[in-house]
């Protein structure tokens, strides 16, 4: 059976699609949808194609909307994504993950709710709200945002959460109980002597590699790192970057040994291409050697950034990777970051990036 | 707030547009009985489920980029919409 690619693009008006073939050499564009909301982060389920965007409009609140039949037509709810009356109400939906039939999102202030009907209805993950480190979690710039979930397609039970600024969390019992997961990640941004807390990094992007190991990745506002025991303890692999600060990261969909990421100049020098020369940066066992890849990319006076969720692969072989600029283009590389092509531009300031990859 | 049944002269409310384009079906004036700003908003979401939380954030009160005018002034939730009361739901200048 032929199957086609779907390229889930949110952007701060609206959510776009687009769709190739297997060939992923030419694409078409649908959107904008969502009646133009900011959509902070889209997924799709292979399961049944639907497609999940979460967002948060000024006028109107947060939102996770759904489409059942490819972006045609959209529903949306917030039923249960709230705060006790008195707290700080919730702003927006940041994040959304699907695993096991369950769809988890995360929001801003930082909290995750979890939806077992399809994203009708949702109920919080309590035990995160309710942790003894809430009251001391810091907003990043973006906000205090719960940014990445990450789930484990064979154990239900495990869940990694990273929120701006208070790190990684995990919880090894389906959201009942969590403990912060952040040892030897830095915090440049605290005094010397604290610069290694318990909780309270920057962590930028969470991502689990591919199989049924332990090996997380994470891009941080203070350098890059992996894990090889599930967030326990975290190595430095940012030798050989460009830059220790960057936004997204994503994993290959079958090499845990691989990872791009796309380094920005610096936290406090502009947080774009270093020299204006974007360049996809690429490892191929697991941090230890990085090649930038700029191949089909501008390099010349281009001084877009790409923000967090805003980088991804497919499932294809060979992978494709994918990543939308703040300037609305979207660049795509059919052969596992080697060489790239723009295949959209002038959109909104992209958000993010997924991929869906169905039967055609 | 209790409406006895000869005060039943409906409150004409207005909807911006930007909420009813998220309800398929939803009018741009709708008549609902008078009450308390926080009754008509329940109303509007007996009708539209989710209309609510839209309108209204968890603190509770009215979103603070929309606005709620009763016979000419600003008002929150627990304020009295009298009988053929004009009130206007309109989204504030925002956004970018």
């Amino acid at each position: 059976m032929p199957r086609k690619v779907k390229l889930l693009v949110g952007s701060k008006k609206g959510v776009f699609i687009l769709e190739s073939d297997e060939g992923r050499r030419s694409w078409r564009l649908a959107g904008p949808f969502c009646e133009t909301w900011p959509i902070h982060h889209v997924v799709g389920d292979r399961r049944d194609g639907a497609i999940y965007g979460a967002g948060g409009n000024e006028w109107f609140g947060p939102a996770v909307w759904k489409s059942t039949d490819g972006g045609a037509r959209w529903t949306h709810s917030s039923h249960g994504i709230a705060y006790a009356a008195g707290e700080t109400p919730i702003k927006a939906a940041w994040s959304v993950a699907l695993a096991q039939g369950r769809l988890y999102v995360g929001v801003e202030p930082a909290g995750l709710f979890v939806s077992d009907d399809g994203g009708a209805r949702f109920a919080p993950v309590q035990g995160l709200r309710d942790h003894p480190t809430r009251p001391d979690w810091q907003p990043g710039g973006a906000g205090l945002i719960l940014h990445s979930i990450v789930l484990d397609a064979d154990d239900p039970q495990r869940i990694w959460v990273a929120i701006s600024a208070a790190g990684v969390f995990y919880s090894g019992d389906g959201g009942a109980t969590w403990a912060p997961r952040n040892k030897g990640t830095r915090a440049d941004f605290l005094p010397e002597g604290l610069r290694y807390p318990e909780f309270g990094q920057c962590v930028h992007c969470l991502v689990k590699a591919p199989g049924r190991g332990d090996r997380l990745y994470q891009q941080n506002h203070c350098g890059m790192y992996r894990s090889d025991d599930g967030g326990e303890s975290w190595i430095s692999v940012e030798n050989g970057l460009p830059s220790t600060f960057g936004f997204p990261a994503a994993a290959h969909p079958r090499d845990p040994e691989a990872l791009f990421l796309f380094p920005l100049n610096g936290a406090e020098q502009g947080r774009f291409a270093p020299e204006g020369r974007p360049t996809v940066w690429k490892t191929t066992d697991g941090g230890a050697h990085w090649r930038g890849r700029s191949a089909g990319l501008p390099q010349s006076d281009a001084y877009f950034g790409v923000l967090r969720q805003a980088m991804a692969s497919d499932t294809l072989d060979p992978a494709g990777v994918y990543f939308g600029a703040g300037n609305g283009a979207v660049y795509a590389s059919a052969d596992e970051g080697e060489t790239w092509t723009r295949i959209a531009e002038n959109l909104p300031a992209i958000s993010s990036v997924e991929t869906l990859v169905i039967d055609a | 707030m209790t409406i006895s049944r000869d005060d039943f002269r409906p409150a004409l409310v207005r909807l911006p547009s930007a909420l009813t384009a998220l309800f398929p079906g939803a009018p741009r004036v709708v008549e609902l009985p008078p009450g308390s700003v926080n009754e008509l908003i329940e109303a509007l979401d007996s009708r539209w489920p989710g209309m609510r939380d839209r309108l209204c954030d968890s603190s509770p009160a009215v979103r603070r980029h929309v606005n709620v005018f009763v016979n000419g002034a600003r008002a929150k939730l627990d304020a009295t919409v009298p009988p053929e009361a004009d009130v206007y739901i309109l989204t504030a200048i925002s956004g970018g």
